[in-house]
């Protein structure tokens, strides 16, 4: 186990260093000089160099990322005019745009998109495994062909397009729904949930087909092997069969999934966000973005391998801990 | 098997219009010349200033010129947009693929069947590729990028980069079990060298997994390719596509619902005749694999 | 009195007969064999006992205790009265649920016992099957058991609702010699203490020998011939069941005095390292070869006879330079046999399917050790191999998928032949195909061996296909060699404890014989 741990967390650390890596190294090929952007018009070449002190920009690369690396652990400090600003690690720095520490911007913005990934993963999981298990059982040829249908259309349409087609028909055809403004959780529950609805049925119908389609084929392959035929062969009778055989060996999959699929979600959610106009992470990545905000992309970009990493290490947990033949190594 | 796919009336269906789809693009410019328009005049006479830029005239101003009306702030062409919009999606979309499956394939296959060392080494690699976030990585790559350079090719390339994992990973897997089998003993047996193995023993029996897997990878690959175009960091204006359409359809589609219906239906229409090609592929060439992009 | 009679039983897949108009009895208590090679409807009849058939249209009657199986409900029948073992250990229980809990399941549900009274039962009868330390071992997983334990355990889940009948469908197929001998001796004891009858399916005559005292013969969903054990195996009316008889292997007749060696292993060792499981610490590698000196002469044949996990598939591929050895050197006519490939060494191998590349013809197969020898248009010397191995030309354009499994072991030989080696090495030729095939594929590597005077290396599990076919034979166990020596001395006076062991557990086809060795068992257990 211990083993297993550092070897894991090793492997989580290589990867974020490599994102990071990457990403800082390639804003620096950029052409765009962000302390000229903040620096503005009428710049003096005095207020550029107090401009590219303040934002840590003067130093050769390598020790700038030196130094990004050394804010992570154990915090840095800024030159400020005559001041000093200390960041507390884990420091990302200040956004180049807002002058704003980068961990409070994150902070700010990850309840948003995980409420957003939460909502959506537990929709589709609902409506996914409902629907891969009537078409799994094979009941009703007609439910079969419906959901068969339907689990291809979900492969075929961009959340965004499905997101487009939502407030077409919800906000400005049936008008049930008002044109969805992110309403904070603590202010108004059901406002939060009300508006949040569109952008979690928009991204679950996609996930939901892909459930939909593992739940059905587990089923079937399930009930395909052997020990269900000693299950029979015994007298265990076929509703028990089902229930506590053929469904466990479908969603076990499923479960190392969610986790990683969580992850997905959040890390995806750019489109969805930008689309809703949600303010969480995926939002902040695109403004950032479009204002060179370099600080502020590294974060973001920091912060899903984050996630994405951590979410990998949970699956391979609930693997282990649903599955008693997996073993960690 | 072909028999089996030609029963398939989904995969029949799917094959027609992916391949019409793929026509267009690459018959757009005879097209738009035959519709007498390009893509980018703008035809201010065409729109209704007091409405806010919307094409006066019923259904976003079509006509006998304009056989799919115009655009609505800017007067262009709809029907020329649209096609060239083909140009961009399947074309970034098919690219994009092909060099995933190259990259995939050689990286895989030299994972597999090298020694105990090449494969930790480019299985860490293919790892490191899957566990990146594609979409975040992408926006801040293209974002940086000079605004000059091909950006089509640059798309492409930078979805594949992003996304040669899955293809690596099942080359590898397939490799490995391949590997395995009596006659790749076989052939070592009579003196065979892992070049000639790798080309004539191991290759064939990829080429089912590889392309049931990379049909799914193209409509993959489009929806990235309209998703990124969505996000403002595509292709760049004037030259269209679908995603940046629905994009700028964000602002119009109360005024304007054909606007977003048309790059829509046609993008939907697209990536579901891919989607059930790919589909017909899979049950035809290997009814027992799910893997699937994700 | 009449436990089971089965009247005119047909079963139909389709349009297909799998079993035609099938009739026998079984007394309360007795034992009854069917035997029967891989399509003959054997394994169908079983599942029809419990109605399990999903697809099939099953007629005739199947009556139980006065119960018509075949129109009555067999529900209630299913794991209380008629119980059931398997052929894959290792997939007939269910991966996600310990042994126990499985046990227990079905005793509660057919006695409606409490679940402390289950579990107790569950542990009563795998202690009964002897599984060392049941009220430990009720609480561990399938995959937790090995293969002979897993085996034991479905037995006790047959047994635990006290049943009248037990169907065990190829129980041992799957097992090594010893621990087949060991399930075998098992089911009888079970017979013996719980009274219940038995109906044992096996495709081996050797295995039904020993165990039942009544056989019936079946091919083609017919019962070709029917009577006591004794009757069938020893006088048999029918020609298919002498053609049986005469395809089990019989002790070779060949003399050879071995000339110079050829191959030539001093002190072979492999060792794989086995990856880190949790702790840091590396833990010690498996030994599946540790320690192998022998010589192969030229135009002897050598057999290896050993159990699953003995190393004797490495060794093999050693042999012909596939794998290198962690240590030691095997050398051929004095050079070292990693740079001898192609030309002087061949090999066979086990599973004809997997040895073929599907997506090649099979004349594209035995072509391509002849184009790698600078043989520039192979088309008719593989005509001629084609030919020498007993198929017709027409088949080199065919693929493997399209020929049974005699057929493409007889293009696997004709591919080893292509390059005239001096040496081909057997893994295990013969254990996937049926009794028939088995000697017809025997005789041609037999005449093939005179004809062409190769050496041969035989790989087998089996000790009565070597004591046929091999002039020496060596015993592995645990990676290294425990007895060599002529076939005749191995077999008449074996020397050393294990060869003894696995001697006594081989199926016989004479029932006396059979009765003998089980009591020989019994003695040394």
């Amino acid at each position: 186990m211990t083993g297993y741990l550092i070897r894991r967390i090793g492997g989580a650390l290589l990867v974020l260093f490599f994102l990071t890596t990457l990403v800082y190294g390639l804003f620096y090929l950029a052409p765009s000089d962000p302390a000229i952007l903040t620096c503005g018009k009428g710049c003096t070449p005095e207020r550029l160099a107090d401009v590219r002190a303040a934002m840590g920009v003067d130093d050769p690369i390598p020790v700038q990322y030196w130094h990004f690396l050394e804010g992570l652990v154990a915090g840095r400090d800024y030159p400020a005019g005559p001041d000093v600003r200390h960041c507390p690690a884990p420091c990302l720095g200040y956004s180049f745009e807002t002058d704003q520490p980068v961990t409070t911007l994150l902070l700010d913005r990850i309840p948003v998109s995980f409420a957003l990934a939460l909502g959506a993963e537990v929709l589709s999981l609902v409506f996914g495994i409902g629907a891969g298990m009537l078409a799994g059982l094979r009941r009703f040829r007609i439910l079969d062909r419906v959901v068969n249908a339907l689990i291809l259309a979900g492969y075929a349409v961009p959340v965004f397009l499905v997101g487009l087609l939502l407030l077409l028909l919800f906000c400005v055809h049936l008008q049930w729904l008002p044109f969805p403004t992110y309403v904070p959780l603590t202010t108004d529950p059901l406002l939060w949930a009300q508006n949040l609805l569109l952008p979690w049925v928009s991204l679950a119908i996609i996930q939901a087909a892909v459930y939909a389609r593992l739940t059905r084929s587990g089923i079937q392959e399930t009930l395909a092997e052997d020990h269900i035929r000693t299950a029979r062969a015994y007298g265990i009778p076929e509703r028990r069969i089902l229930w506590r055989r053929a469904l466990r060996g479908a969603l076990l999959p499923l479960v190392t999934l969610t986790a990683i699929d969580i992850a997905g979600i959040m890390t995806g959610a750019v489109l969805t966000e930008t689309m809703f106009g949600l303010p969480g992470v995926g939002q902040l990545l695109v403004g950032a973005v479009r204002q060179i905000d370099l600080p502020v992309v590294v974060g973001v970009t920091l912060l899903t391998g984050l996630i994405i990493v951590v979410a990998n290490a949970a699956a391979d947990l609930l693997y282990a801990a649903v599955d008693p033949r997996v073993q960690l190594r | 098997m072909i028999r089996v796919l030609r029963k398939d009336r989904g995969f029949v269906a799917g094959a027609v219009v992916a391949g019409l789809m793929v026509l267009v693009a690459i018959t757009a410019p005879l097209l738009a010349a035959l519709a007498g328009q390009d893509y980018t005049t703008y035809h201010d006479t065409l729109l209704d200033s007091a409405r806010g830029g919307v094409p006066s005239g019923p259904l976003g101003g079509i006509s006998g010129e304009h056989w799919l009306g115009v655009e609505p702030g800017t007067g262009r062409d709809l029907f020329a947009r649209l096609v060239y919009g083909a140009q961009v999606s399947v074309g970034v979309a098919l690219a994009a693929t092909a060099l995933e499956v190259l990259l995939g394939i050689t990286f895989g296959v030299a994972a597999g069947l090298g020694g105990r060392w090449l494969d930790a080494g480019l299985s860490r690699v293919i790892d490191l590729v899957l566990a990146v976030p594609i979409l975040v990585l992408a926006v801040s790559l293209l974002a940086i990028v000079p605004q000059d350079w091909p950006r089509p090719l640059l798309l492409a390339t930078v979805i594949a980069l992003l996304g040669w994992g899955g293809t690596a990973r099942i080359s590898r897997g397939e490799t490995l079990t391949l590997r395995t089998r009596d006659y790749v003993a076989a052939a070592q047996v009579s003196g065979a060298s892992w070049w000639r193995v790798a080309r004539r023993e191991i290759l064939p029996g990829l080429t089912a997994p590889i392309l049931t897997y990379a049909a799914l990878l193209i409509p993959y690959n489009m929806i990235v390719e309209a998703g990124l175009s969505f996000l403002g960091v595509g292709v760049r204006p004037p030259t269209p596509s679908w995603g940046q359409m629905l994009s700028s359809a964000t602002t119009w589609f109360r005024a304007d619902p054909l606007y977003v219906f048309l790059p829509g239906a046609l993008l939907f229409l697209t990536l579901l005749s891919f989607v059930l090609v790919a589909n017909g592929l899979r049950r035809a060439l290997d009814p027992r694999q799910t893997e699937v992009p994700r | 009195m009449t436990l089971l009679q089965v009247t005119d039983l047909r079963i139909c897949f389709g349009d297909k007969r799998a079993v035609d108009g099938l009739s026998f009895s079984l007394e309360a208590g007795g034992s009854l064999g069917i035997v029967g090679e891989s399509g003959s409807g054997k394994s169908a009849t079983a599942l029809a006992l419990l109605g399990l058939h999903q697809s099939a249209v099953v007629t005739g009657s199947i009556d139980f205790d006065g119960t018509d199986l075949v129109t009555a409900d067999p529900r209630p029948f299913r794991g209380a009265r008629i119980a059931m073992v398997f052929q894959e250990p290792l997939t007939a229980l269910n991966p996600f649920q310990t042994v126990g809990d499985q046990i227990a399941e079905v005793y509660r549900l057919h006695t409606g016992a409490s679940r402390r009274a289950a579990r107790a039962r569950a542990v009563e009868v795998l202690g009964q099957v002897h599984i060392p330390d049941p009220a430990r071992r009720a609480s561990a997983y399938p995959h937790q058991f090995s293969g002979g334990m897993r085996q034991r355990a479905l037995i006790a889940m047959a047994i635990a609702c006290r049943p009248r009948l037990i169907v065990a469908d190829e129980p041992t197929t799957a097992l090594d010699v010893t621990v087949q001998a060991q399930i075998l001796d098992l089911l009888d004891e079970v017979r013996a203490r719980t009274g219940a009858a038995l109906l044992l399916i096996s495709h081996d005559l050797g295995v039904v020998a020993g165990s039942a005292e009544s056989v019936v013969v079946m091919r083609d969903g017919r019962a070709v011939e029917s009577g006591t054990t004794e009757q069938v195996l020893l006088a048999p009316r029918h020609e298919y069941t002498r053609a049986l008889l005469a395809a089990v292997p019989k002790p070779g007749t060949r003399s050879f005095e071995p000339g110079e060696p050829l191959l030539r292993l001093h002190d072979v060792r492999k060792h794989f390292p086995q990856p880190r499981r949790g702790s840091l610490r590396k833990p010690p590698p498996i030994r599946a070869v540790d320690g192998v000196s022998l010589d192969v002469c030229a135009g002897e044949t050598l057999g290896i006879v050993g159990e699953s996990g003995t190393g004797k598939t490495t060794l093999a591929r050693m042999m012909v330079g596939l794998v290198p050895p962690t240590s030691g050197s095997i050398t051929f006519d004095g050079v070292d046999i990693a740079r001898r490939r192609g030309r002087s060494v061949q090999m066979v191998f086990q599973d004809p399917l997997s040895s073929l590349n599907p997506r090649r013809s099979i004349g594209e197969s035995i072509a391509d050790p002849l184009r790698l020898a600078g043989v520039r248009d192979p088309r008719a010397r593989v005509v001629a191999l084609l030919d020498r191995v007993g198929l017709a030309a027409s088949e080199y354009d065919r693929y493997p998928h399209q020929l049974s499994g005699g057929m493409r072991q007889r293009v696997g030989i004709a591919r080893a032949l292509a390059p005239a080696p001096r040496l081909i090495v057997c893994d295990e030729p013969v254990s996937s195909l049926d009794v028939t095939t088995q000697a017809q594929v025997l005789a041609l590597i037999e005449e093939l061996r005179e004809e062409l005077g190769f050496a041969l290396v035989f790989v087998s599990h089996d000790l009565a296909v070597l004591r046929q076919i091999a002039d020496r034979v060596a015993v592995l166990k645990d990676g290294a060699v425990v007895e060599i020596g002529k076939t005749s001395e191995v077999y008449e006076q074996p020397r050393h404890a294990y060869t003894k062991e696995l001697l006594a557990a081989v199926p016989v086809t004479d029932p006396a014989e059979a009765r003998r060795l089980r009591a020989l068992r019994s003695a040394t257990n």
